[in-house]
């Protein structure tokens, strides 16, 4: 008989509440238990970065955590980036603008990743996009529209929060 | 791939971890998960109980003290890339840990998880063997430290008792202004480097070596330090010509035979890249902040 946990995780400003077996990732937990299937699992052993979350803030790999680490903290997913359910984060506008996906496997984690990454560094190089998302793999774009979307992405953000600042 | 049964322990303190090591058998100690999380997705480890070292209080922090940095077990990889006093203080380890596997792994992972997971080629494992570092354990008859070069027994196996954690590692800092140096070879960022190279050096006024370390990283089942190489520079002025020469004396070390690379290609990345990094930390003399 498996062993189980009661836990209480903050996901994407929701707080629940969950009894889970112990052996349970967190990945498996967000989509089996939760029903949060953006996250996806590709090689579950902390390779292709297809379920990155942020926890605490800090994009992590879901397939390397158990759900019972996850009492007490909070995590977003891929379901949390978008500001409301009809608009789109400009970091997920720019990358359908710029195609910078196509069958999507990929894409829950790489959001998750740069949406750190352009909270840690506002005005990257095109080289600090790829060094940041190396650890997601992405079979379909060879990256390059990938990478336009993210620099794209981070000039509408540098700008926004200018004009949020003026309006200030 | 799922992890196999297990019973959890959550412990908050390390004498409770100590405590559940002597009583517990078949356990394993979960740090960062970066390692022992993927071998239980595989099922290459099967643990009847892991210990969950995520909550346990005091085995994270960086601080100086005589002269060297005591970091703790449980401090992140990401929290020793962005420490000030490590760039200041021990900037090959900033250098290294910025190598090691992606962001979302760094977050996570800790120092204490590389050190006892051993890989050949982790960074931070070669870092140690270049400041000859000393781990410190603790276990049901206490604590005690051990000499970097007598912590690893074997291929990925360190040479600490089943009943002990490994708490922290202290690293002795070199002055101000010295140079230093890693250099990898990877096929791809953020893959475990095939050979990587760790040089720390000293020169008096005249620009002649009077201290050196040169670390190889995934040679052998552990790192080596070259003190062939380290020997024969003493008192040399570092120059490409005479590093070719000198850096020749690696072409007798063993290496690894895999499927990533034959030993005779590890011994040439070794030469290569020792020069290298010695080059580099030749370049780096006098440049390091000064406190």
């Amino acid at each position: 008989m498996s062993e189980t946990r009661s836990i209480a995780v903050t996901v994407n400003g929701k707080r629940h509440e969950a009894t889970v077996p112990v052996r349970v990732t967190l990945a498996d937990f967000l989509r089996h238990q939760l029903g949060l299937t953006g996250t996806h699992l590709g090689c579950e052993h902390g390779v292709c970065g297809a379920c990155t979350i942020l926890f605490d803030g800090y994009s992590a790999r879901s397939c390397l955590m158990l759900a019972v680490q996850a009492d007490g903290h909070e995590i977003m997913t891929v379901e949390g980036i978008a500001i409301d359910a009809g608009t789109l984060h400009p970091l997920q506008q720019a990358f359908h603008e710029h195609h910078g996906l196509q069958c999507g496997f990929c894409t829950p984690g790489i959001l998750t990743t740069l949406i750190e990454l352009l909270r840690d560094n506002p005005d990257p190089t095109e080289e600090d996009i790829r060094i940041g998302i190396s650890g997601n793999l992405c079979r379909c774009t060879g990256y390059q529209n990938i990478v336009t979307a993210a620099l794209d992405a981070a000039k509408r953000m540098r700008s926004d929060d200018r004009r949020q600042t003026t309006d200030d | 791939m799922k992890p196999p049964l297990f019973s959890y322990h959550d412990p908050r303190s390390t004498a409770d971890v100590v405590g559940l090591l002597a009583s517990l058998d078949n356990a394993k100690l979960l740090a960062g998960g970066q390692s022992l999380m993927p071998m239980l997705n595989m099922r290459y480890v099967l643990p009847d109980h892991v210990i969950d070292l995520n909550r346990v209080e005091g085995l994270s922090h960086i601080r100086e003290r005589d002269g060297a940095l005591d970091i703790g077990a449980m401090t992140r990889q990401r929290d020793i890339e962005f420490s000030d006093l490590v760039r200041e203080r021990c900037p090959l380890m900033h250098e290294a840990v910025r190598q090691v596997g992606h962001r979302q792994t760094r977050n996570r992972g800790t120092l204490g998880g590389s050190l006892c997971h051993l890989d050949p080629s982790a960074e931070l494992v070669s870092v140690a063997a270049a400041f000859d570092a000393t781990i410190s354990v603790i276990g049901k008859s206490g604590v005690r430290s051990i000499d970097f070069a007598a912590f690893p027994a074997g291929y990925m196996t360190s040479s600490i008792a089943l009943d002990e954690l490994v708490t922290g590692a202290t690293f002795p800092c070199w002055p101000a202004g010295h140079g230093f140096a890693f250099v990898e070879f990877a096929r791809r960022h953020g893959d475990f480097a095939i050979v990587s190279a760790a040089a720390l050096i000293e020169e008096d006024n005249n620009g002649k070596v009077t201290r050196a370390s040169l670390t190889l990283g995934g040679m052998g089942p552990a790192p080596v330090r070259a003190g062939e190489v380290e020997r024969a520079l003493i008192g040399e002025v570092i120059a490409e010509k005479r590093l070719r020469e000198i850096c020749e004396a690696l072409r007798k070390l063993d290496a690894i035979d895999d499927i990533h690379a034959p030993a005779s290609y590890r011994r040439h990345l070794a030469t290569v890249l020792s020069r290298r990094a010695l080059v580099k930390a030749h370049e780096r003399i006098g440049k390091g902040r000064r406190p």
